[in-house]
C-alpha cells in the first residue's frame, strides 16, 4: 500500500506557482529524491509536507490519513534543514534528546536511545560538545541523529550535504544511504546535485519550474529521459537540431548530413539529445554525422572530445581501451544508435 | 630598514594619539581631579581647603541619610532593569514577528522617543499624573473612580515608572539585535520535534536571546543608576538619588568635596556591579556563543 501520497499539490506565491499540481506516491521504506535547479520548488514541497508552508490546493495523505489536518508539531516527521538548525545552546546529546523529551520518553530510555543514535552517526565521542565547536560534517550528523532518534515516520532532508566539501559529501552520502538502509525510514531528499540524487535514491523526481518532469528510477531517468530538460539536467548531453520527414512510411530524422530512423512519433523540426558516451567514431555509415576534432583531452580512463560539426559543437566521451584515437584536426564521422536519442519539440534545448 | 621598523613601531601610537589626548584631557584628568577633590576639606565660611582627609568619606559611611539614598538608587535601578527586561524582551519578540509595514511602524513608535529629550518625556508623565491638575488624575477624580489623586510625583514608584519608560528602547534594541541573529528554522526544527509554541519560546528562543537581555540589562541599569533628569523632575528635592544629590552638593550647598565623594562612590559601585555581571554573562554563555 502506498505510504505517502501527494495529490495535485500546489503552492502559489502571488500569481507565481512555486509548486504546480505535483503528484507523487512514495512507498514505505523508499528513498526518493526531489531534484531540480534552484527555485524549482523543492524546498516549498518539503515544507508543505513538514507543515511550515500551507498548500494553496491539493492533498497530502500519510498512511491513509490527511496530513494537512495535523499540526506540524504532531506530524512526527524527522527534518534535517539545509542550515541544520541545531539548538546552539544545547550540547549534541541535548539536541538529540530534545525530541524524546517532547514525546515524554522516560529519562533512562532517553539517554540510552540518544547514545545509540549518536553512535549510529559516528558521534559517540562528541556527545557533550556544543554545535559551535563542531565541523560542518559533525553538525550535519547531529542534525541527522536528532531527526532519526524520534523514529520518524518520514525523514525529510533539505539539501543536507550542500555545505560540505566534495570529499566529506561523498563520505556522508555513503553513510546516509547505509543509515537509511539500516533503519529503513522512508526518506525524501531535496537536492540540486544530480550525482547525489542518482547515487542515493530508489527513485528520482525531476522538477522544473514547479512542475514534475519525470519520476523514475535513477538508471531509467538517465537512459530514458522524458524530456530534453531531464536529459540535460541528469548528466551531460548533446542537443542537436533535426528535421523529421516521412520516408517509405517511417519517420526519419536528418541531423546535419546524416539521417536516423526515429523510434518515437514526431514531425517537423525537433531537437534531439544524445549523451556523449553513447557516440562512437565510425569510418562510413548511413547514420553518421561528419565533423573535425577541435580538442581532445585525455582524462585517464576516458578521452573527452569536442567535435566541430554542421550542428555545432558535439561532446564525445570514449573509453580509453588502449586503441589509437583520432587526433586534433582529424576528420571524423560520429554515430549513435537510434534508441540513444531523446526527441523533443524544437525550442526546448534542455539547457538550464 | 631600521628607520622603517622604528616608524612602524610608532605608527599605532601616532594614529591613536589625537583620540588618546582627547580622552586623557577630558575624561581621565577631570576624573582624577574629582577623586582628589573628594578628599579635600570644606567649611561653610572657609570654602574648599586642599588637604587630604577622609572627612567626606566618613560622613557618607556614618550618616544613615546617605545609606538610604544609595539604597534607593540601587532599588530604583534594579526595579527599572527588571521592568525593562520583563516588558522589553516580549516587546522585541512581538515586534520581530510582525509583518512588514507594521514592523517598521512599530519600531519607529518604540525608538521614536529616543529622538525626544528625556526632560520632555518626563514632563509628559508629570503632566499626566502631577497632583490634582494632572490630566489622568483630574479625569479619574471627576469620574469618581478615585477619591484622592494617585500619588505619582515625589514617589519612588513615579521615578521607577518614568525611568522604565525612558530607558525601554535600549532594552528593546538590545533584544532585537539578539533576535536578528536567530535562525528562524531553529524554531521550526523544535516545532517539528513536537514542541508547543510556549515550549519553543521557553526552551529555544529565550536561552538564545538571554545574552541580549543581559547586555540590555547592563545598559539600562547603568543609565538608571546615573540618571539625573527624570529623578530630578519626578523626585524633586524630597526624594534624592545619587546623581541628584551630587548635583545638589555641587550647585546648591556648594560642598564640592562631598558631592565629589558621592559621585566617585556611584561610579565605583557601577563599575563593580557592571564588570561583575559582565563576567558572569561571559562565563555562563562563553561555551555557546563563541
Ligand atoms: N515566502 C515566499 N514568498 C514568495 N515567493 C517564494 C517564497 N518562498 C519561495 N518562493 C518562490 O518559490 C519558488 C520556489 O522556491 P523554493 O525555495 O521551493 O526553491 P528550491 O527548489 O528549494 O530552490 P533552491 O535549490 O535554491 O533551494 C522560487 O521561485 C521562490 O522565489
Ligand atoms: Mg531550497
Amino acid at each position: 500500500m502506498s505510504f505517502l501520497v501527494l495529490e495535485g499539490l500546489t503552492k502559489r506565491f502571488g500569481d507565481q506557482a512555486a509548486v504546480d499540481s505535483l503528484d507523487l506516491v512514495v512507498e514505505q521504506g523508499e528513498f526518493v529524491s526531489l531534484l531540480g535547479p534552484s527555485g524549482c520548488g523543492k524546498t516549498t514541497t518539503l515544507q508543505m509536507i513538514a507543515g511550515f508552508v500551507e498548500p494553496t490546493s491539493g492533498s497530502i495523505l500519510l498512511d491513509g490519513r490527511d496530513l494537512l489536518a495535523i499540526k506540524p508539531s504532531q506530524r512526527g516527521l524527522g527534518i534535517v534543514f539545509q542550515s541544520y538548525a541545531l539548538f546552539p545552546h544545547m550540547t549534541a546529546a541535548e539536541n538529540v534528546a530534545f525530541g524524546l523529551e517532547m514525546q515524554g520518553v522516560p529519562r533512562a530510555e532517553r539517554s540510552q536511545r540518544v547514545s545509540e543514535t549518536l553512535a549510529l552517526v559516528g558521534l559517540a565521542a562528541l556527545a557533550d560538545r556544543y554545535p559551535r565547536r563542531m565541523s560542518g560534517g559533525q553538525q550535519q550528523r547531529v542534525a541527522l541523529a536528532r531527526a532519526l532518534v524520534i523514529r520518524p515516520r518520514i525523514l525529510l532532508l533539505d539539501e543536507p550535504l550542500s555545505n560540505l566539501d566534495a570529499k566529506l559529501r561523498e563520505e556522508m552520502q555513503i553513510e546516509l544511504r547505509q543509515i537509511q538502509r539500516t533503519v529503513g525510514t522512508t526518506t525524501i531528499l531535496v537536492t540540486h546535485d544530480q550525482a547525489e540524487a542518482m547515487a542515493l535514491s530508489d527513485r528520482i523526481v525531476v522538477m522544473n519550474k514547479g512542475r514534475v518532469e519525470q519520476i523514475g528510477r535513477p538508471h531509467e531517468a538517465y537512459e530514458k529521459p522524458a524530456s530534453a530538460f531531464v536529459a540535460g539536467f541528469l548528466g551531460k548531453t548533446n542537443v542537436l537540431p533535426a528535421a523529421v520527414e516521412q520516408r517509405n512510411g517511417a519517420a526519419v530524422a536528418s541531423i546535419g548530413d546524416g539521417s536516423w530512423p526515429l523510434p518515437a512519433e514526431a514531425s517537423g523540426r525537433v531537437t534531439v539529445s544524445v549523451r556523449p558516451e553513447k557516440i562512437a567514431f565510425i569510418d562510413q555509415a548511413d547514420c553518421s554525422l561528419a565533423g573535425t576534432v577541435r580538442t581532445r583531452i585525455f582524462q585517464g580512463n576516458h578521452w573527452l572530445y569536442q567535435i566541430d560539426t554542421a550542428c555545432g559543437l558535439v561532446t564525445v566521451i570514449r573509453q580509453n581501451a588502449g586503441e589509437m584515437m583520432p587526433a586534433e584536426g582529424a576528420a571524423v564521422r560520429l554515430t549513435w544508435r537510434p534508441q540513444d536519442m531523446t526527441v523533443s519539440p524544437a525550442g526546448q534545448d534542455g539547457r538550464i | 630598514m631600521t628607520a622603517v621598523a622604528v616608524s612602524r613601531g610608532w605608527t599605532p601610537w601616532l594614529l591613536a594619539g589625537p583620540a588618546l589626548l582627547l580622552f586623557v584631557g577630558i575624561v581621565l584628568v577631570p576624573l582624577a581631579m574629582t577623586v582628589l577633590l573628594s578628599f579635600h576639606d570644606w567649611g561653610q565660611y572657609k570654602g574648599i581647603e586642599p588637604v587630604l582627609i577622609l572627612k567626606n568619606w566618613r560622613e557618607i559611611i556614618d550618616d544613615s541619610y546617605f545609606h538610604e539614598m544609595f539604597a534607593r538608587t540601587l532599588r530604583i535601578s534594579v526595579l527599572v532593569t527588571l521592568i525593562a527586561a520583563l516588558l522589553g524582551a516580549p516587546e522585541a519578540y512581538i515586534l520581530n514577528r510582525m509583518k512588514n509595514p507594521w514592523k517598521g511602524i512599530f519600531l519607529l513608535v518604540i525608538l521614536g522617543p529616543l529622538l525626544i529629550s528625556v526632560v520632555a518625556r518626563t514632563l509628559g508623565w508629570a503632566l499626566l499624573f502631577g497632583g490634582e491638575t494632572g490630566v489622568v488624575n483630574k479625569a479619574l477624580l471627576e469620574l469618581g473612580v478615585i477619591e484622592a489623586p494617585l500619588p505619582f510625583m515625589f514617589t519612588e514608584t513615579g521615578i521607577v515608572v518614568a525611568l522604565s519608560h525612558v530607558l525601554m528602547p535600549f532594552m528593546v534594541l538590545s533584544v532585537w539585535a539578539a533576535l536578528q541573529r536567530l535562525d528562524p528554522q531553529v524554531e521550526n526544527a523544535a516545532t517539528a520535534l513536537g514542541a508547543s509554541h510556549f515550549t519553543v519560546l521557553r526552551r529555544i528562543v529565550l536561552p538564545q536571546v538571554m545574552p541580549g537581555v543581559l547586555s540590555g540589562g547592563i545598559i539600562v541599569f547603568a543609565l538608571a543608576a546615573s540618571a539625573f533628569a527624570t529623578p530630578a523632575i519626578i523626585g524633586g528635592r524630597r526624594l534624592k538619588v545619587a546623581a541628584t544629590l551630587a548635583y545638589d552638593e555641587f550647585l546648591n550647598t556648594l560642598n564640592w568635596p562631598l558631592g565629589a565623594a558621592v559621585a566617585v562612590l556611584l561610579l565605583v559601585a557601577l563599575i563593580v556591579i557592571i564588570v561583575g555581571c559582565n563576567r558572569l554573562v561571559e562565563r555562563r554563555y562563553a561555551q555557546v556563543f563563541q
